[in-house]
């Protein structure tokens, strides 16, 4: 599948800022798209409000830009009218561990059968770099100028906690890693959850001695450390960055009943 | 049967086959109900995490081509407010049963109130149309459930059926015609990469449902024909300016109201549970009218002229502190018409007819 098969040519370029992650994910997901070969007359990409909500505004299929938190909510109105079309998230943290947490947690719980691709960016960057609930202990951004005093949620644990069936997490250096755990959550029936750590030099980076892509970059290939050796595993699950730390890797993959089917 | 029940009829009757809702009383029995009738007809019933969660599922639902509703009373009411305006901005076929009771805030839970006309106007952000009936008997549960849904699939708006907590739980019988008249919204199936939300003079874009190969775009952005983010004025207008004109052009077919020696010296002017107290009093008696809003929203302004033409008094009765009454106020004051009153009543009971009389038998 080419390229722009899979997106429209017709609204390019896009509104990314210069050094974003969100093309690499959407380069990413082009190639796990083409290789799974999921029918896109019968997938439908669903999304919230933030930067990575924007994804889904161009693709060429059936696509549905809903309100801020509520793309989770809407997409299970979507799976269940209607079990014959694929549906695919795409979200961000502002979305998903915030305004969004409590659909979060119980469309995992009901394990909808969805695949869900959070980039979290550790800031809230449509608006221009307030806190969010994933932005690292102590950290910078407009709303905390004398840093984060709140640590923050670890969104992959979460999930697996809440019940999904597959949930992983790389960063946009992990880019054949990150195109295998996409390619595997859309062949999962339930809930599969894929949170992409991403930068965003723009609102996070300029806060925080970052401003340059490369710097970002760089500091992800430093925090990121596979899940079984990190800090954060090791002191406590649900604490991401309380060692300065990212744990990437794959959290879970079970095979509990979808919603709807009574094993 | 309940009013509640007799919802849950005409809704699979109307063909709703997907409900998505949270339990709040007095509108409980409607999701109790559909969670048993639903399954059997081949629908989808889910109880969500709360009221956000359960429009934004209808939304989802409507898209992927169901008749999709929900029900709920207040403080949920107004939870879905978000994603009532996003329905009303996406063009998004939905019906909203909202069972009114005492407010404000948790206010009376299983006590009537009819102190959400204005929020079903103008209860979202920013100017979006509505549709809200309100249903005055259990025969009107059955007859505006079927309308509501006939109205949101023709018009593609979200439609509001606005009862109470006396109309919900109030018990009697009805009949359901032999063929019951019901109306689906007009599909589009081809490519509309370009133009997913063209018209034509019905102002009424088709409906590009989900996973039919017609790769539509849906945002709450302003956005032009082909569905796409724009933020030009012009785009903005246009749009604004059509979701309104849509309904505007077919108010006859929206708005109906019921009356009773209309043009009388004295008219009652009144909706919901009131209204069987207002039917009391007026039974038999001389020189007063009754006129019951049946559409609230748009507010049926040409049929009430024509209902109160030549009348020198108009009283409104509702449960609330007067909302409907200053539409009243309005239209009646362009046909000259000063002498509007209103019997207003909070508390979680109904009017009596003694109270009517009281208000409005002296006065002439």
């Amino acid at each position: 599948m080419e390229f722009f098969d899979l997106f429209r040519e017709d609204r390019w370029p896009h509104m990314f800022c210069p050094g974003c992650g969100i093309g690499t994910v959407m380069n990413c997901f082009h190639r796990a798209f083409s290789n799974v070969g999921m029918d896109q007359d019968k997938t439908v990409f669903v999304s919230g409000i933030g930067c990575s909500s924007r994804i889904v505004g161009y693709v060429r299929a059936d696509s549905i830009h809903t309100t801020h938190g509520r793309a989770l909510a809407v997409a299970t109105g979507i799976k269940l009218a209607n079990p014959d079309l694929n549906v695919i998230v795409f979200s961000g943290d502002g979305d998903i561990g915030a305004i969004g947490g409590n659909h979060f947690i119980n469309a995992a719980r009901r394990n909808v059968d969805m695949s869900v691709f959070c980039i979290n960016n550790f800031i809230y960057g449509m608006t221009g770099g307030q806190v969010s609930t994933t932005t690292p202990y102590k950290s910078f951004s407009t709303t905390t100028p004398y840093g984060n005093k709140e640590v923050p949620f670890d969104l992959s644990e979460l999930a697996v906690t809440a019940g999904a069936n597959y949930v992983a997490r790389w960063t946009v250096r992990n880019v054949k890693e990150l195109m295998a755990s996409m390619e595997k959550a859309m062949q999962k029936k339930g809930f599969s959850f894929v949170e992409i750590a991403s930068p965003c030099p723009t609102s996070f980076g300029r806060k925080n001695r970052m401003a340059e892509p490369r710097q970002m970059f760089e500091w992800l290939k430093i925090v990121s450390v596979k899940r079984e050796k990190s800090v954060a595993w090791g002191l406590d699950q649900l604490d991401l960055n309380v060692g300065g730390q990212i744990s990437v890797g794959e959290f879970i993959e079970r095979n509990r009943a979808p919603y709807g089917v009574i094993a | 049967m309940q009013g509640n029940d007799a919802c849950v009829e005409a809704s699979i009757h109307a063909g709703a086959r997907f409900y998505a809702g949270y339990p709040i009383t007095p509108s409980t029995e409607i999701a109790e109900g559909l969670a048993l009738r639903l399954p059997e007809e081949g629908g989808v019933f889910i109880q969500m995490e709360d009221e956000i969660a359960s429009m934004s599922a209808v939304i989802g639902a409507s898209w992927a081509g169901a008749k999709a509703m929900t029900a709920t009373s207040g403080p949920g009411f107004s939870l879905m407010q978000e994603s009532i305006g996003y329905a009303s901005m996406t063009e998004t076929p939905c019906v909203i049963v909202n069972a009114m009771r005492g407010g404000p805030s948790t206010g009376l839970p299983t006590m009537v109130g009819q102190g959400d006309v204005m929020q079903a106007r103008y209860g979202s952000h920013g100017d979006y149309p509505i549709i809200a009936l309100a249903p005055a008997s259990v025969q009107d549960m059955f007859d505006l459930t079927v309308r509501a849904f006939n109205l949101s699939e023709k018009y593609r708006v979200p439609t509001i059926l606005l009862s109470d907590a006396e109309i919900g739980h109030m018990r009697g019988r009805f009949s359901v015609a032999q063929k019951v008249e019901v109306y689906d919204r007009i599909l589009r199936t081809d490519r509309v990469w370009h133009d997913g939300f063209a018209y034509d003079e019905s102002l009424v874009p088709k409906f590009p449902v989900f996973g039919k190969g017609s790769r539509v775009h849906v945002t709450g952005l302003s956005h032009d024909i082909a569905g796409y983010p724009r933020s030009e004025v012009e785009v903005h207008e246009d749009l604004v300016r059509r979701l309104h004109e849509k309904l505007a052009i077919h108010l006859e077919d929206i708005c109906k109201i019921e009356t009773l020696h209309p043009n009388s010296k004295k008219m009652i002017v009144t909706y919901g549970s009131p209204s069987l107290a207002a039917r009391e009093y007026v039974a038999g008696r001389e020189g007063v009218g009754l006129i019951v809003l049946k559409t609230i929203w748009p507010f049926p302004e040409d049929l009430l002229r024509t209902a109160i033409e030549g009348s020198k008094q108009v009283m409104v009765v509702e449960l609330n502190l007067g909302q409907v009454f200053h539409e009243v106020e309005r239209v009646a004051g362009c046909m000259g018409c000063t002498n509007v009153t209103l019997l207003s009543k909070v508390g979680g009971e109904v009017t009596a007819p003694s109270e009517i009389e009281a208000a409005f038998g002296g006065a002439s």
